[in-house]
């Protein structure tokens, strides 16, 4: 099915019954779920990091302009070059410009989820510029020619047997049990790409205003030698990736990967100060950084600005109960997730994603698992209430009547004695003791449960009988 | 927004009972187990007649007006109290977290909804926070039971042990865990009737654990989650079954009594 957000609940109803799916999506979620939870608990006083982290985030959407404009600076005083997209097309029309100019034709790229946002790998193939993902995940969805389903864990919805089917029809691998040695084949696969690549592109998890050098957060080590080894290196950042110093970055890095990946500490963590010095014998001879937009400044204007804080751990995935139930391409967007309900909807029109702020139980395990603490189950209230028009008259009115009764106890009690009447009525005549079957717009309820008879004395009754008038 | 450590005291006033509506037309008995044992703990209980529903179930639902009309009437309807207990952690989270919110734009309706907000407990938070009471004296044969940790009342309310601790304190009652006992059971609202498919698979995976859990009763502070989770029990002809904390600590005091 298309990636369309208008399709949630089509895509989620057969994600359901994906028998593959949800075992991959369970051991994913879990794993990393669990693992965040202990690493957590390790900390003397993980409320205290979180609440320094929201607030290093929420000082730097506050200096938002300013710092960018300090980060530019600086980029440049590196010796490095700033381009400034407004929108993905800009975005994508900076980078070809720059292949142009230096006649880039082969291209190594770490991952980042930015490039998938701004749908950068067609327009480069549609100008003969191969580029090849580096990461390990990435690199399977482009064999496959598939979606990342989590914003860190790119592959979370295919299984060890898929993969390694993949690898075998792909790049030539022989059968291999162990994930370590299909691991190894892929990686020697990727080497030959590392050495011929004459540019290497990577995102950015923070970019630090003070000394304007783009930070990315690996654990594969590819992102080193994606920027590293091929002559121009071209960072595609969103604006809010900013932060002001280094002192805010030492608490973020301590948050990122333990809510990540559950682990301690990151194994590589590159920082980029621009092109190589003159004394500097490794690094590529030019630098780029893309700044995109892409929507961000209307949710930096709009009510739902603390989106902007989040450091794309993914926590919030694994923790949420529709994700782990729907995965991740049921959203039809590169951002799902909670957060991704939030940033789809804000950054992209609120009609187009709208089912998005609905697929929710309001559970809240998302802002409890949010290293910066992002208020995700009160946005998606907002968001329901800019929508509320989209839920359709059945909905409406029946709120409007809804309300009409709430508003007016003696509606109230007497729609109590009616639905009582009606239902003893109705279990009269089956013989049950329960509903096993509600009339719509409700009867979505009694497809997966049965529904308590109304109580033949209310409690307002209850209470007229024995409290009032003793 | 009402600061949590700075609320008045509930000690030595009346309570003002919000039954919710769903106790109210479908499981009173809850609410008569509340009076109950208030009254036992010799606090006077008052019941505004004028209340019908918190306004949730618009709100969650993105219909604000639809949620103030009826917010309207519960702050009319409790405007004498001086606190306010219900026996339903996502209903007191909605007065106490909602409230404000819902009418920042609105001077007069603001002042009255930061009030009650500031003076609306979860049962169980009022008896054990509130009042430090740990103990109500209560005495049942030997069971175990486990909690499922109603959203709400847990990441809205903060609520920790307060219910534990209570329960822990009837006589011959054991109290073990429930596996995924904070994992959410699929309720939420019009969610489960709006998107079904996915709210009976969460409710899949509550009923898994609670099979699998070897508790004689399954104990929950919200009366929608026991709705959601009851319903598929019984739709699935599982023998177990979700109590309300309220009805154990009542049957209690009634075994004591006898
Ligand atoms: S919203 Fe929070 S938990 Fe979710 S990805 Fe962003 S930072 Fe991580």
């Amino acid at each position: 099915m298309a990636m369309n957000p208008k399709n949630f609940v089509q895509s989620a109803t057969i994600a359901i019954e994906d028998i593959t799916l949800q075992t991959a999506l369970e051991r994913g979620t879990s794993n990393a779920d669990g693992r965040r939870r202990q690493v957590m608990a390790e900390l003397d006083d993980p409320y205290a990091l979180r609440m320094q982290g929201r607030h290093a985030k929420l000082r730097a959407l506050h200096d938002l302009p300013d710092l960018l404009e300090q980060m530019e600076r600086n980029v440049i005083a590196n010796g490095g070059h700033v381009l400034w997209a407004a929108d993905a097309a800009e975005a994508r029309q900076h980078i070809l410009n720059i292949c142009r100019k230096h006649d880039l034709k082969r291209g190594v790229k770490s991952k980042s989820m930015v490039t998938e946002e701004i749908e950068l790998l067609p327009a480069l193939e549609a100008a003969g510029i191969r580029m090849v993902e580096t990461d390990l995940g990435e690199y399977i969805v482009q064999l496959a020619d598939d979606h990342p389903s989590h914003i860190v864990m790119p592959v979370m919805h295919r299984t060890k047997d898929e993969v390694r089917e993949l690898f075998m029809e792909k790049i030539a691998m022989p059968y291999h049990e162990e994930a370590s040695e299909m691991t190894a084949h892929a990686r020697k696969t990727l080497r030959e790409e590392f050495l011929n690549a004459d540019f290497g592109m990577s995102g950015g998890n923070f970019m630090i205003a003070e000394t304007g050098t783009v930070v990315i957060v690996t654990n594969e080590g590819n992102g080193r030698l994606s920027t590293g080894m091929p002559p121009v290196h071209i960072a595609v950042v969103g604006i809010e990736k900013i932060i002001p110093t280094w002192e805010d970055f030492a608490t973020l890095i301590q948050l990122l990967p333990r809510s990540a990946t559950g682990q301690r500490l990151t194994v590589y963590v590159n920082m980029f100060n621009g092109p190589a010095r003159i004394d500097e014998p490794d690094g590529p001879q030019e630098f780029y950084l893309v700044l995109v937009d892409n929507g961000r400044s209307d949710v930096y204007a709009s009510e739902y600005v603390e989106a902007l804080a989040c450091i794309r751990c993914g926590a919030c995935l694994n923790a949420c109960p529709v994700y782990q139930t729907v995965g991740g391409h049921s959203y039809g967007s590169v951002y799902s997730g909670p957060i991704g309900a939030i940033v789809t909807p804000a950054m992209w029109g609120k009609e187009r994603a709208s089912p998005l702020p609905f697929a929710s139980s309001l559970c809240g395990a998302c802002k409890e698992a949010c290293p910066v603490e992002i208020n995700i189950p009160d946005m998606l209230i907002a968001l329901r209430r800019d929508l509320a028009k989209t839920q359709g008259p059945v909905w409406e009115l029946g709120m409007k009547a809804w309300r009409f009764g709430n508003a007016h106890p003696l509606l109230f009690e007497m729609g109590g004695k009616f639905a009582s009447k009606v239902t003893h009525a109705y279990m009269q005549s089956t013989g049950a003791d329960k509903l096993d079957t509600l009339p719509p717009p409700l009867n979505g309820w009694t497809e997966h449960r049965d529904f308590p008879p109304f109580a033949e004395q209310s409690f307002h009754d209850w209470w007229r009988q024995n409290r009032e008038d003793k | 927004m009402v600061d949590e450590i700075l609320r008045p005291s509930p000690r030595h006033k009346p309570v003002s009972l919000f039954v919710t509506c769903i106790v109210d037309m479908v499981y009173p008995g809850t609410g008569v187990s509340v009076v109950e044992i208030l009254e036992h703990l010799d606090i006077e209980v008052r019941f505004p007649m004028g209340q019908t529903c918190c306004g949730q179930p618009a709100f969650n639902s993105g219909f604000h007006d639809d949620a103030r009309a009826v917010a309207k009437q519960f702050l009319t309807a409790f405007a004498d109290a001086e606190v306010i207990v219900a026996p339903s952690g996502s209903c007191a989270s909605m007065v106490r977290h909602y409230y404000p919110q819902l009418f920042k734009d609105d001077a007069e309706w603001y002042d009255r909804a930061t009030w009650a907000a500031s003076m609306t407990w979860e049962f169980t938070e009022y008896l054990v926070d509130g009042l430090g009471i740990t103990d109500i004296g209560a005495k049942l044969p030997p069971m175990t039971v486990a909690f499922h940790h109603a959203c709400h009342g847990l990441r809205l309310m903060g609520l920790k042990n307060q219910a534990q601790q209570l329960v822990e304190n009837i006589d011959g009652v054991t109290v073990t865990e429930l596996e995924g006992y904070d994992q959410c059971c699929g309720f939420g609202g019009l969610f489960s009737v709006k998107m079904p498919q996915i709210s009976g698979a969460m409710l899949r995976d509550k009923i898994e654990h609670i099979k699998a859990c070897d508790a004689d009763m399954i104990l929950t502070g919200d009366c929608s989650c026991m709705t959601q989770i009851n319903g598929g029990l019984s739709r699935n002809q599982v023998e177990k079954h979700v109590t309300h904390i309220a009805d154990l600590l009542a049957r209690g005091l009634k075994h004591n009594d006898q």
